[in-house]
């Protein structure tokens, strides 16, 4: 008997998790986030449904525009299908920003050791570069958390400063351009380090297509392989873990040397492709925004490949709101912070139910 | 040593200490009710914003200090709706609390940056301020750094000599016996958590009004991160999270003064110390696991529903 309460709500624990809540909660999140941002967007004194239609709809209608959809998802996905499997093994890896910044320092160091060969595809060589990267500053919080107990969400996020100073301290420094008037960036790459373009007319490059694989391959290792039957375990049933025969040091190792190197690789694809060069202007709070795909997609790499596009849309309309309303950038960040509140929210609904209570009735 | 040039030192010390201290003896006592809120970046950049605004628009310090206590305290109350009431994952809703932090502060400040304030005024007592050396540091301060001591001592006495300390640290350990001798788990945890947003807001403030006074977009650098760190330090006992609120801000202060001896080191390999002394003491510390399971509240991070 609650004290007093008028009609109220309560929330009741569903037996198991609702299937159907698992999918529906990402859309009512968007959904929520959209009539939010209009309300935002009326307070900012403009008109809510062409603000609404320059962020989220114009971004689409042109081939340039629907290509930079992918553009800027491919990284967005490659890190967030790192993080997702890193998630349901219940690692937190938060750094995947500075696990990005290295793959990008370790790609940019062989592509300017290599600017003037023009005989091979000097990018080929960056991949590897970029993977080792990324994995190597993975590692670090791995082998911190399993020698000495160190909270891999404190540790991984330190580091992602510590990269970016020394992404700064390389481009004031041993790699500034020496013909870049005093500039903090590196020299651009040359033609044979840039990713090649693969669809005339737009900026989509090989590292859209090689997100689309890790996507597949994602898919395919959660549900054919052992590997993904046990993650699926894991992410219902923590405890269970234990019984199942699960190594933690083994899935640390895996989610922080796989998600390290993803975010490794997505950000060899950057200075490989759109940038061309290092610059200090590199680190864009992929790492992070990555973070709600991963969330947004179920932790599921298919989810995340959706999840990625919808974030992706996210940063364009951000940009043309900037460039069409004088909308302040942030509002990008903010929607994004927004989107995964609602998520989080909406999640209640996989594991609980609402019931009504209505006084002088006794509860079932 | 010159003693003017110690006496800055220390006073720079101080000041870089103090956003520490406030943010982490808040975010303390949130973990002590069993609640881990990895939002206090987002909550430390919101309190910087709205000190900061009131205090350039009204003109008033003290208006600016409440208003960024609040910010902080509301940032609060957004993670705890969520976690508390609709039982969201804590560490994700940490994370969304520091983006959406991040975003929302730097849409307010953007009318902001460039333009100053005048700094926090500093106590002065005749007679004693004047002091050599003991003047400035103990009678020169201004009102935040005196009320960061303040709040850790009365922390201190709060949860381990008084009957409400002693019942939130029963929440944070035992969130089902603590309900079932009728406490109301779900209250203490809002109010534990209200309390951290509210010292990281004053955190903040500190940042935009007091250590430099100006807004910029994501002053805090990592400062939210690094108190959360201290928490762990300290194994959650406040006397051993004023030394390690010291001890980070020393490191602070020591990269600028490697920068001005000329050592020959570069700027931003200086900038990575507070950062990389950050993981080498909490690898320190964790190393000895018997002891952090000891201290640390026994449901930290896990969500209490109460069935039926």
């Amino acid at each position: 008997m609650v004290r007093g309460w008028p009609m109220h709500l309560e929330i009741v624990a569903r037996g198991e998790r609702s299937k159907l809540w698992t999918y529906l909660s990402p859309v009512l999140a968007i959904v929520l986030t959209l009539v939010t941002a209009a309300i935002l967007f009326l307070l900012l004194g403009k008109d809510p449904m062409t603000a609404l239609k320059v962020m989220w709809l114009d971004p689409l209608l042109t081939k340039r525009g629907f290509a930079e959809l992918f553009v800027k998802g491919a990284p967005l996905v490659l890190i967030a299908v790192g993080l997702a499997l890193g998630f349901r093994a219940n690692v937190w890896n938060i750094g995947a920003e500075g696990q990005f910044i290295m793959g990008a320092i370790f790609a940019s160091g062989v592509a300017l050791a290599f600017h003037d060969v023009t005989a091979w595809p000097v990018w080929l060589a960056m991949i590897p570069a970029g993977i080792l990267g990324g994995a190597f500053w993975g590692a670090i919080p791995a082998f911190l958390k399993l020698r000495f107990n160190a909270n891999e969400i404190l540790t991984s996020l330190m580091l992602t400063y510590v990269a970016t100073l020394i992404l700064l301290y390389l481009v004031v420094g041993p790699w500034k351009d020496p013909e870049g008037y005093g500039f903090p960036q590196s020299r651009m790459f040359g033609d044979s380090a840039n990713s090649p373009r693969v669809i005339p007319g737009t900026r989509i490059h090989v590292g859209v297509f090689a997100a689309l694989a890790v996507v597949g391959i994602g898919w395919f290792v959660l549900s054919k392989s052992l590997l993904g039957f046990k993650l699926k375990v894991l992410g219902h049933a923590p405890r269970a873990a234990a019984y199942a025969g699960f190594s933690t040091g083994q899935l640390t190792w895996l989610s922080l040397l796989v998600g390290g190197g993803l975010a490794g690789l997505a950000g060899m694809f950057e200075v490989a492709g759109p940038i061309g060069q290092l610059t200090p202007a590199l680190p864009t709070g992929y790492g992070f925004t990555a973070i709600i795909v991963a969330f947004l997609g179920r932790l599921h790499p298919v989810g995340v490949l959706f999840g990625g596009l919808v974030l992706a849309l996210s940063y364009l309309g951000g940009e043309k709101a900037q460039i069409l309303l004088g909308l302040p950038a942030a509002v990008t960040k903010i929607n994004q912070g927004i989107l995964l509140f609602y998520l989080l929210a909406c999640d209640l609904f996989i594991r609980y139910r609402l019931r009504l209570v209505v006084p002088g009735r006794k509860a079932a | 040593m010159d003693s003017a040039i110690l006496v800055s030192i220390l006073l720079s010390i101080v000041s870089a200490s103090t956003p520490l201290l406030l943010a982490a003896t808040g975010e303390l006592v949130t973990e002590r009710s069993g609640l881990l809120n990895l939002g206090v970046e987002g909550m430390m950049l919101v309190g910087s914003v709205v000190g900061f605004a009131v205090t350039y628009s009204t003109g008033s310090a003290l208006l600016g200090v409440v208003a960024a206590a609040l910010g902080g305290a509301a940032m609060a109350l957004v993670f705890s709706f969520l976690t508390l009431t609709l039982l969201a994952n804590q560490v994700a809703t940490g994370l969304a609390l520091t983006i959406f932090g991040i975003g929302l502060a730097a849409m307010m400040g953007a009318g902001f940056v460039g333009h100053p304030v005048p700094k926090l005024p500093g106590l002065h007592i005749p007679g004693l301020s004047e002091l050599p050396v003991v003047g400035p540091l103990l009678f020169g301060q201004d009102a935040l750094v005196y009320f960061s001591f303040l709040a850790l001592f009365g922390t201190t006495w709060f949860l381990f000599h008084t009957h409400g300390g002693l019942v939130l640290r029963a929440v944070g350990d035992s969130h089902d016996a603590a309900h079932a001798i009728g406490y109301p788990v779900i209250r203490i945890r809002y109010a534990a958590a209200l309390f951290g947003g509210a010292m990281s807001g004053l955190a903040g403030a500190y940042l935009s009004l007091s250590y430099t006074p100006m807004w910029a977009e994501d002053m805090t650098a990592g400062r939210g991160w690094i108190a959360l760190a201290l928490v762990v330090f300290a194994t959650w006992r406040p006397g051993r999270l004023l030394l390690g609120a010291y001890l980070f801000g020393g490191i602070t202060i020591l990269q600028f003064h490697v920068q001005t001896l000329g050592i020959g080191v570069p700027a931003q390999l200086v900038s990575m110390l507070p950062y990389l002394a950050t993981i080498v003491v909490l690898c320190i510390i964790s190393t000895d696991r018997g002891r952090i399971r000891l201290n640390a509240p026994a449901c930290l991070g896990r969500p209490f529903h109460a069935a039926g």
